[in-house]
């Protein structure tokens, strides 16, 4: 195979995948008559998804908007908590284990809770998933400036350097990729936390919408519903890769990026 | 006149309960201006006295001074070297070179407004050591004596009072290391810095220093300061000629005595 040709298989790899799973699924579907109540075919799923867009966008947007605020404001958390933690070690003796008795209280019992504090609506989305999405983003931060090489402090304190300055010119790149790589996995749990909070308690976005669709037994709108979150997690993610790449090439050593 | 002065200090490691004496009884005495090598068996604590000196040890006993003062919190302005050369993979190697300018004072209140000046002076530097091609390389574009060598640049870029180097040359191979030797002993004949070079390679020690100090094992003492007074510019040649060679080989035996201790 030539570079060429291998560079186009792998592109098309995820694609047939995935058109092997839908092909799949149509053909159980057939085979085994299952009841569309069920499991929906993919193509009645397209179908539902085509006919009912406009539907779908907008609710698309609903949850879209609260996830990548909720993300944002998680961000801004998570990087101002990692660096605090990360950076001096009183400050990590004193709130690391509230973080983990925090992160070990499922975010499905917080949402009543939230409803009650600041009703239905887009607000619950919005803390859900910063609240979900916050965790691994402060962990990863603090990681990253906890595990600087100590020679390289050691080089920086003999230049009359202040903690202040070594956070600025090792801490904080150092801390980059760490927080990049995280994104990842937090963009991807942000969407979960906004869904699960229109799921439990909300009256707009993709979860609002299967929960209702799924209350009509209308299985095929669920399903479209969970195809549009699918999309989402998957654009953002890639969104997320590539700002990664483009911030840290040193950390892949410019190998990714040619 | 005396600039860096230790009287009988020592260094005990603790973690935890675990408590290891690393130096015990070092007492060193180095002149303004004056190029001094450290050698002694692994673990000795010579990378301990490196540490003392510069203030990111506190001393467990005994007293260390530096340029009159005593040290007791890193003090500013060394220019220091490892082993390993710790240059910031997210910067180039010019940008490396340049990082002492944007943390040493006078150089960080000009660095920004007076930028080309400082490049300038870098890439001279960087020429020196044959890197002017790879200035906007970053460190993992450039092979382990190349970042060597950067690593060197940096150490030397704001013109340090004292100049503190753990082994730099350690992981190089023989032409390169004995290249740097010279271009190590043409800066300091030109700037006359303190230099404190801990060493593996005695024929090293000899080429660069004024002084070589020998350590015993672990817990380290000084057991030998041996003054160099062979006359300068050392070149390769003179590694080979008997006055040389001899104080290199009373210098080994006098490591040997430690190793059959
Ligand atoms: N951070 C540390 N904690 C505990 N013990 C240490 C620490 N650093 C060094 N030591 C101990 O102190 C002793 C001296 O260490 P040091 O690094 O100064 O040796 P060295 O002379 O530089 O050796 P080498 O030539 O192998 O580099 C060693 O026995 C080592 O085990
Ligand atoms: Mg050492």
């Amino acid at each position: 195979m030539t570079d060429r040709t291998r560079r186009i298989v792998t592109l098309a790899m995820p694609w047939m995948a995935m058109a092997v799973f839908l092909i799949v699924w149509e053909l159980a579907c057939i085979v085994f008559a299952l009841p569309e109540i069920i499991l929906p075919r993919p193509t009645k799923v397209f179908a539902v998804f085509v006919q009912r867009i406009d539907i779908l966008l907008a609710f698309c947007w609903d949850t879209l908007w609260t996830t990548v605020l909720g993300f944002a404001i998680a961000i801004v958390g998570g990087v101002v908590l990692g660096v605090l933690i990360g950076a001096s070690p009183l400050i990590y003796a004193g709130l690391y284990p509230l973080l983990i008795a925090f992160n070990a209280v499922p975010k499905v019992a917080i949402v009543p809770i939230l409803m009650i504090w600041v009703g239905v609506g887009a607000l619950p989305a919005v803390i859900t998933a910063c609240v979900i999405s916050f965790f691994p983003i402060v962990v990863n931060v603090a990681t990253g400036l906890a595990t600087i090489e100590p020679e390289m402090i050691d080089v920086l304190k003999s230049l009359g350097a202040s903690r202040l300055q070594i956070l600025r010119k090792v801490g904080i790149p150092r801390a980059m990729p760490y927080l990049f790589a995280s994104l990842k996995v937090a963009i991807t749990l942000a969407f979960i936390g906004s869904v699960i909070s229109e799921t439990v308690g909300g009256n707009r976005g993709i979860g609002f919408l299967m929960l209702s669709a799924g209350a009509r037994n209308d299985a095929p709108t669920t399903f479209a519903g969970l195809f549009a979150i699918a999309i989402m997690g998957v654009a953002m993610y890639a969104v997320c890769v590539l700002v990664e790449k483009r911030m840290t090439r040193w950390a892949f050593r410019g190998q990714l990026v040619s | 006149m005396t600039f860096v002065d230790l009287k009988a200090v020592s260094l005990t490691y603790r973690l935890g309960k675990e408590t290891t004496l690393a130096l015990a009884d070092a007492t060193m005495d180095i002149g303004e201006g004056e190029f001094v090598a450290v050698v002694g068996p692994s673990g000795c604590g010579k990378s301990t006295i490196m540490k003392l000196v510069t203030g990111l040890l506190p001393a467990t006993s005994g007293v260390v001074t530096v340029a009159g003062k005593r040290v007791t919190r890193p003090i500013k302005g060394v220019g220091m070297a490892f082993q390993n050369p710790t240059l910031m993979p997210w910067r180039t190697t010019i940008d490396n070179v340049l990082l002492p300018m944007e943390i040493v004072e006078p150089h960080k209140r000009r660095f920004r407004r007076h930028r080309a000046e400082y490049v300038a002076k870098a890439m001279a530097l960087l020429k020196t050591v044959g890197l002017s091609d790879f200035a906007d390389k970053y460190p993992w574009q450039l092979s382990g004596g190349m970042q060597q060598r950067s690593n060197l640049c940096r150490a030397l870029i704001h013109e340090p009072a004292l100049l503190m180097l753990d082994e730099p040359f350690g992981a190089l191979d023989a032409f390169t290391r004995e290249e740097l030797w010279g271009v190590m002993q043409a800066l300091w004949l030109e700037k006359r810095f303190t230099g404190v070079l801990v060493t593996h390679d005695l024929r090293e020690a000899v080429y660069l220093a004024d002084t070589v100090y020998v350590m015993s094992r672990r817990p380290g003492r000084i057991v030998m300061a041996r003054t160099i007074d062979l006359p300068r510019p050392r070149t390769l040649a003179s590694t080979f000629e008997p006055a040389f060679v001899d104080i290199v080989h009373e210098l080994r035996d006098r490591i040997h005595q430690e190793h059959a201790a």
